[in-house]
């Protein structure tokens, strides 16, 4: 099975786009060698706080900065990323600034709220499209990747997952059968398996 | 060379090794428990069991070092950096794929009944009788009722949650208040029967999780953490159950770090008089003597053993002679199914974190319904919400996305299938001398293959699955076969069959090895067939029953 059925085959079996599913699927590439030479700078981790914060803003609940994503992305890329995949979300953060210079003139740094908003949902189409399209060997777009850490990373957060979510240590019982109104938040499962 | 005296051996701490580890002891017998691993201690050794998931170091993500150093696991797709620990390590214990093999190991006290998924299902005479109806592999030597007692001896010990339901071929059982299927399981569960006028089922699985405090063992709390270790000993492990009751007889010895490297045979006896050790910390070598030799190594384990037990008189190794030792490897093929949407149920949802699914026992070749292969498969699921990380195209990025996740998203049902394979004698296990273990000891080779019974098997696995799924009302059903790769379920069988006949088999129908009888092997190495049903029960069963035949024969001084 190459890279693109096997990306149709999870779609087939969620019915979605999962998020996780890139890195499930990149069990299927061979690990590289442990040492990683480019490392993130402060401020790479600035950039991808606020990268992040646009993915999932601060409402009436804090937002991916408040649950400090931009330092976990970093951290897991760093430790967990394939060096391709690696390669692709740090270049991500130059390419960002340049699709952010084309749009609004300034970087994403520099840009309001709305520009950003604006700039990532265009970014997110893309995604979207390169990653049905995408070919076995060929890398994730950065953008999956970002979107992809900054799930993961906020929603099992300390915030993520008593204030965004609902989480219970111990549950202590089981009730298959319990109202939901519109509105009432998803439990967080911690034996979620990402990657 | 140090040596030492026991009444039994038992090689192996998982969950075989464990009840015959206990059952021995219980029954006065001085005992050694050899576990090739180190020791995990109950509760303490549970590093991440009660951690928040903000706590985990990567959040429920696997770092690249545990990739680089399981690459097997990571093949098999069961790779998770929360329980790396608890298997093998495969730079040490390498193992030959000379064609595409998964061998998932836990090399520790307590082995991979720390890390097993628990369901606890009987086999019946459809399982055990297909050999000989079909002409297919060799007759087992036992049929159900040889078993029944045996299986509620150990259903009753370990503590099986479930539900009676009458089903001929899937026995019931000695159970403890069963799990509940959810409000949509209940659903697909009510329109199944009644589509099948009663002859298909979904039912709650038999799981060996406490649904009520059992000989002090808590009760399941329900948060679906079990692979990590359970702080409430609430599923049956060697930890939780077996090691705490063979250490209050005061008869139990634990070795850690005992690489069991061969079982010692005595020519003139035609007996073993104990087992060879190399001590993994030391590379020093012992041997300890005794009556009997219990082989719970997990299946390959054990046929290595015997393999690598090989004698002048036995050159193939210990139990060799019918030439059938490392032969007949099985697995369950797996990972084919179905999946859908399930519309209707928006204002339901649940509590608590439920650490079984729904289990639909086979259908296909029973009765009336008859296919063009022989044998049968099972299905495992559960219905969920799907939860935040789903991908909702149209809201992109931002506040309206944050929103929508913090919601539950639709139901969704999956069912994946778990087939029988059958023993083909060429699918087989054996010694590479050539490629050595951190110990310089030989390492097992494997060439397995599910073949043309099997493949078309699958196609009903998952068009079974898919049919089932549609005639119950779900919606956007899709077929899914996730591939499969021998040994990837983890259900491993085979290779020192028991049988009728010492020309055809390894073992007999008391699980003694022909050619050395007082040397047992009670784990999935023993099995003749493989059924659709989930094994670890049965082999439990099989181990409390060689124990009693076992210390019987001992006491009339038959071993």
């Amino acid at each position: 099975m190459n890279r693109r059925e096997a990306l149709a085959r999870l779609f087939a079996i969620t019915g979605t786009l999962a998020v996780g599913g890139e890195l499930f699927l990149s069990g299927c590439r061979a690990p590289e060698a442990e040492k990683r030479t480019v490392a993130f700078s402060a401020a790479d981790i600035a950039l991808l706080d606020e990268i992040a914060e646009t993915i999932i803003p601060a409402t009436d609940t804090p937002g991916a900065k408040a649950a400090k994503v931009g330092p976990f992305m970093a951290m897991t890329a760093h430790d967990c990323y394939d060096d391709a995949s690696y390669a692709s979300l740090r270049g991500g953060l130059t390419k960002i600034d340049a699709a952010s210079r084309k749009h609004h003139g300034k970087t994403f740094m520099d840009s309001t709220p709305p520009e950003r908003t604006a700039l990532l949902n265009e970014l997110d189409a893309e995604q979207r499209t390169s990653t049905l399209n995408r070919t076995a060997g060929e890398p994730p777009h950065y953008f999956r990747l970002m979107k992809e850490l900054t799930l993961i990373g906020y929603f099992s957060s300390e915030i993520g997952c008593t204030k965004a979510l609902r989480y219970v240590e111990s549950p202590g019982s089981y009730d298959g059968n319990v109202p939901y109104s519109k509105g009432d938040r998803a439990w967080y499962n911690p034996s979620r398996r990402i990657g | 060379m140090p040596s030492q005296q026991y009444d039994a051996i038992v090689v192996g701490s998982g969950i075989t090794g464990g009840l015959a580890a206990k059952e021995l002891c219980e029954r006065g017998l001085k005992v050694l428990m050899l576990e090739r691993g180190r020791n995990v201690e109950h509760v303490k050794d549970y590093v991440n069991a009660t951690k928040a998931p903000w706590e985990l170091a990567h959040r429920g993500m696997t770092a690249r070092k545990y990739a680089i150093e399981y690459p097997q696991l990571r093949k098999a797709r069961l790779l998770w950096e929360p329980v790396a620990e608890f298997f093998a390590d495969e730079q040490d214990c390498p193992y030959v794929e000379t064609k595409p093999f998964d061998w998932v190991r836990g090399y520790q006290v307590g082995g991979r009944s720390l890390t097993w998924g628990r369901l606890c299902l009987r086999w019946s005479d459809v399982d055990f009788e297909a050999n000989a109806i079909e002409g297919v592999g060799t007759d087992w030597p036992i049929r159900y009722k040889d078993l029944a007692p045996w299986y509620d001896q150990v259903e009753r010990f370990a503590g099986v949650s479930g539900t009676n339901e009458g089903i001929p071929h899937l026995p019931d059982g000695q159970f403890l208040p069963p799990m509940h299927l959810n409000v949509v399981e209940q659903s697909v569960a009510a329109r199944i029967k009644e589509h099948w006028k009663g002859q298909r089922h979904l039912i709650i699985g038999r799981t060996a999780n406490l649904t009520q405090q059992h000989d002090g063992r808590g009760a399941c709390q329900y948060r679906d953490k079990c692979v990590m270790g359970c702080p409430f000993g609430a599923y049956f492990s060697t930890q939780s159950a077996t090691l705490p009751a063979a250490m209050k007889t005061g008869n139990l010895t634990l070795r850690p770090f005992s690489i069991a490297r061969r079982v010692l045979y005595d020519r003139n006896t035609r007996r073993a008089t104990g087992v060879e050790i190399v001590d993994a910390e030391t590379n020093k070598t012992y041997e300890f003597t005794a009556q009997v030799v219990f082989v719970c190594a997990s299946t390959f384990n054990s046929t290595w053993l015997l393999m690598n037990s090989a004698t002048d008189v036995w050159p193939g190794g210990l139990g060799s002679s019918s030439g059938e030792l490392g032969h007949n490897a099985m697995d369950h093929h797996g990972r084919v199914g179905a999946s859908g949407l399930v519309d209707g149920f928006d204002d339901k949802y649940v509590y608590g974190r439920r650490p079984t699914g729904f289990y639909v026992p086979r259908f296909a070749n029973l009765g009336d319904d008859r296919r063009g292969y022989v044998r049968g498969f099972a299905y495992q699921g559960s219905a969920n919400r799907q939860e935040w990380n789903r991908d909702i195209a149209e809201l992109g990025i931002g506040a309206p996305m944050k929103e929508a996740l913090r919601e539950p998203g639709p139901w969704n049902i999956g069912f994946t299938g778990f087939g029988e394979t059958l023993p083909y004698h060429d699918n087989r296990t054996y010694l590479d001398t050539q490629t050595k273990d951190k110990w310089g000891l030989p390492v097992l080779a494997f060439a397995c293959e599910i073949r043309d019974n099997e493949k078309s098997m699958r196609k009903d696995m998952m068009a079974d699955a898919a049919e089932m799924l549609t005639a119950a009302g779900v919606k956007n059903v899709k077929e899914n076969d996730d591939g499969y790769t021998f040994g990837r379920t983890v259900h491993e069988m085979g290779t020192a069959r028991m049988g009728t006949d010492p020309k055809s088999s390894v073992l007999n129908g008391n699980n003694q090895v022909w050619d050395a009888m007082n040397v047992f092997v009670t784990d999935g190495a023993c099995m003749a067939s493989s059924g659709c049903v989930n094994p670890s029960l049965t082999y439990m069963a099989l181990t409390a029953r060689a124990v009693d035949f076992a210390v019987n024969e001992l006491k009339r001084k038959n071993l």
